[in-house]
């Protein structure tokens, strides 16, 4: 059986919704679950973590130096928990690919990127080339795991359980050579790209960022997250943390709605694991009507104001 | 100071990648191989430091078997000025390249290394990582914009909440996203040029760096396909369909 440590993602206020993908991807792989919290005042975020279903125990650690997830900090701490462990199990977000692959280092081993789906407690598949193809990937017996868990192909554990925390003190010191300077968000009040059930999502052809209002005018209404496609974010129509595909955001809301994106694969990657795919475009031939659940060839600059007026 | 830039050898960005039937790899027959594009970025911000007077040379390397000397040529005609090709024909995993990189910096000491942040074929994203920790040097991953300050250089990384600003000491590790900048063309004078510039070949073995596989990969399937779906004539329909689905 495998003793799991995830490694929580939060933003010093509450805990991100990646590390209770993290606790499905663990609960298939099966066997104990702990979480890891480190950071500075992280008390509530301990307890959102121990609240997670079949979590049994929550180590947190608070050090001034933790209070921002450099990795540069955090990975020799991790390592300093590590030892009880066989599975150490971090989000495909940019926090646990910049964090994962510096502990698997320090580890000794080679990560596995981006499981999507676990055959056994140490087989899983994971997708390269964009998700052209998918591989298995087996870890050699005895040997501790790193490894990511692919946020788009988990579903968010329940919050029913209440596991202890334990407090821990720092094992590790500041690496010195790295430090935080900042963050600057674009974000307002719309839901999270990664967790917003619902996503409406502009292209290239929306042809200007004042045109592209429309799509957080529509967001609005239907209380849904804001994306777009390479193309849009490449001619600053819109800024490039909603860029959603390979090299973007890979989501997997309930509704997504493309409007003015042709669909090249790699948009179409970040895409995949959506619920219901909506596309609006003009180009009867874009290749997103191939994979889109609903189509409608039309005019995006007529059919997002009818929209908006039948959506009341 | 000098700058080690990594580059690997790829299939190009614009090939559809199709997996065998006998599920032992994708299909590379005849099909065009590139640097990998985000090493392409990192070679061209390795470039335009030297440009701008504040390194002295630009080391690519590659690992990999004889075929990547082709990348390290295009390495050279864009500009840089000398190639190391880490010569093994094993498929390496990401540590063992950390490992070779960090084995050719022990060498070269350079003052700055920047990689992609990614290979597009294995889409691990892991390697830029490992070596930082292996150096025990700073990180910065995902970078879209890197201001040198002597000793120093000042990093905005493309995170998912927005962009994060870190400050790093000299020697540092680099990983370069899509948005730092857009790498130039090779002129067909500099290919005639980057034929003369050296290209040193060391072996995995000479390095002292054994091939380490701690992760096995057993079979390589095509990805579920998402089927076409239905077409609607007009928003009104399409409203009806979504809330038909109980979607809206």
């Amino acid at each position: 059986m495998s003793n799991i440590l995830i490694i929580a993602e939060h933003d010093g206020e509450a805990l991100n919704i990646s590390t209770a993908k993290c606790v499905s991807c663990a609960q298939a792989i099966g066997g104990d679950i702990h979480i890891a919290v480190l950071g500075d005042g992280i008390d509530s975020i301990a307890a959102e973590a121990a609240a997670l279903d079949s979590v049994g125990k929550v180590i947190a650690v608070n050090a001034g130096h933790l209070a921002a997830p450099l990795a540069a900090n955090w990975a020799p701490e991790v390592i300093s928990l590590a030892a009880d462990y066989s599975l150490i199990l971090g989000p495909s977000t940019t926090f646990g690919r910049d964090l994962m692959p510096h502990i698997a280092a320090l580890a000794g081993v080679n990560q596995i990127s981006d499981i999507m789906e676990v055959n056994g407690p140490a087989s899983f598949k994971r997708p390269i080339y964009a998700g052209n193809a998918i591989i298995d990937v087996e870890a050699a017996e005895g040997v501790k795991i790193v490894a990511t868990a692919r946020t788009a192909s988990w579903k968010a554990a329940g919050a029913s359980g209440s596991a202890e925390v334990e407090q821990r003190p720092a094992g590790s010191s500041a690496a010195g050579h790295t430090r935080y300077v900042g963050l600057e968000t674009a974000g307002g009040e719309r839901p999270d790209l990664q967790s917003a059930t619902k996503v409406v999502s502009g292209g290239r052809a929306l042809g200007s960022e004042e045109n592209f209002a429309m799509i957080y005018s529509l967001a609005d209404k239907l209380g849904a997250g804001v994306g777009a496609s390479r193309a849009a974010v490449d001619a600053g129509y819109c800024p490039n943390d909603m860029q959603v595909g390979q090299t973007g955001k890979i989501i997997s809301p309930d509704l997504y709605l493309a409007f003015g994106i042709s669909g090249a694969i790699q948009h179409v990657t970040g895409i995949k694991d959506a619920g219901t795919i909506v596309a609006v475009n003009k180009d009867t031939e874009a290749p997103i009507f191939e994979i889109s659940d609903i189509g409608l060839a039309g005019d995006l600059f007529s059919v997002i104001p009818e929209l908006e007026s039948l959506l009341g | 100071m000098k700058i080690l830039v990594g580059i690997k050898r790829v299939v190009d960005y614009n090939v559809r990648v199709r997996v065998l039937n006998d599920g032992s790899g994708v299909d590379t027959d005849g099909v065009k191989m590139s640097v990998n594009p985000f090493d392409e970025i990192a070679l061209e911000e390795a470039l335009r430091i030297k440009e701008a007077g504040n390194a002295e040379e630009v080391i690519v390397v590659s690992a990999g078997g004889d075929e990547c000397q082709q990348q390290l040529r295009t390495g050279l005609a864009m500009g840089a000025d000398r190639a190391i090709q880490i010569q093994t024909s094993e498929s390496l995993q990401p540590l063992s390249v950390a490992r070779a990189l960090l084995k050719i910096i022990e060498r070269e000491q350079p003052g700055l290394v920047i990689l992609g942040k990614q290979a597009i074929d294995g889409d691990n994203s892991q390697t830029g990582q490992m070596l930082a920790a292996l150096w025990d040097r700073p990180q910065a991953t995902f970078a879209s914009k890197m201001v040198l300050n002597g000793d120093t250089a000042t990093i905005t990384r493309e995170v998912d909440a927005g962009l994060e600003t870190i400050e790093v000491d000299l020697p540092a590790v680099v990983t370069v996203d899509l948005r730092m900048n857009e790498p130039r063309f090779v002129k067909l004078p500099d290919i005639m040029k980057a034929k003369r510039k050296p290209l040193d070949v060391i072996s995995l073995g000479d390095l002292g760096v054994s091939v380490d596989g701690n992760l096995k990969i057993h079979h390589f399937a095509p990805p579920p396909q998402r089927q076409k779906g239905i077409m609607v004539e007009d928003t009104a329909q399409l409203v009806q369909e979504l809330k038909n689905r109980g979607l809206i």
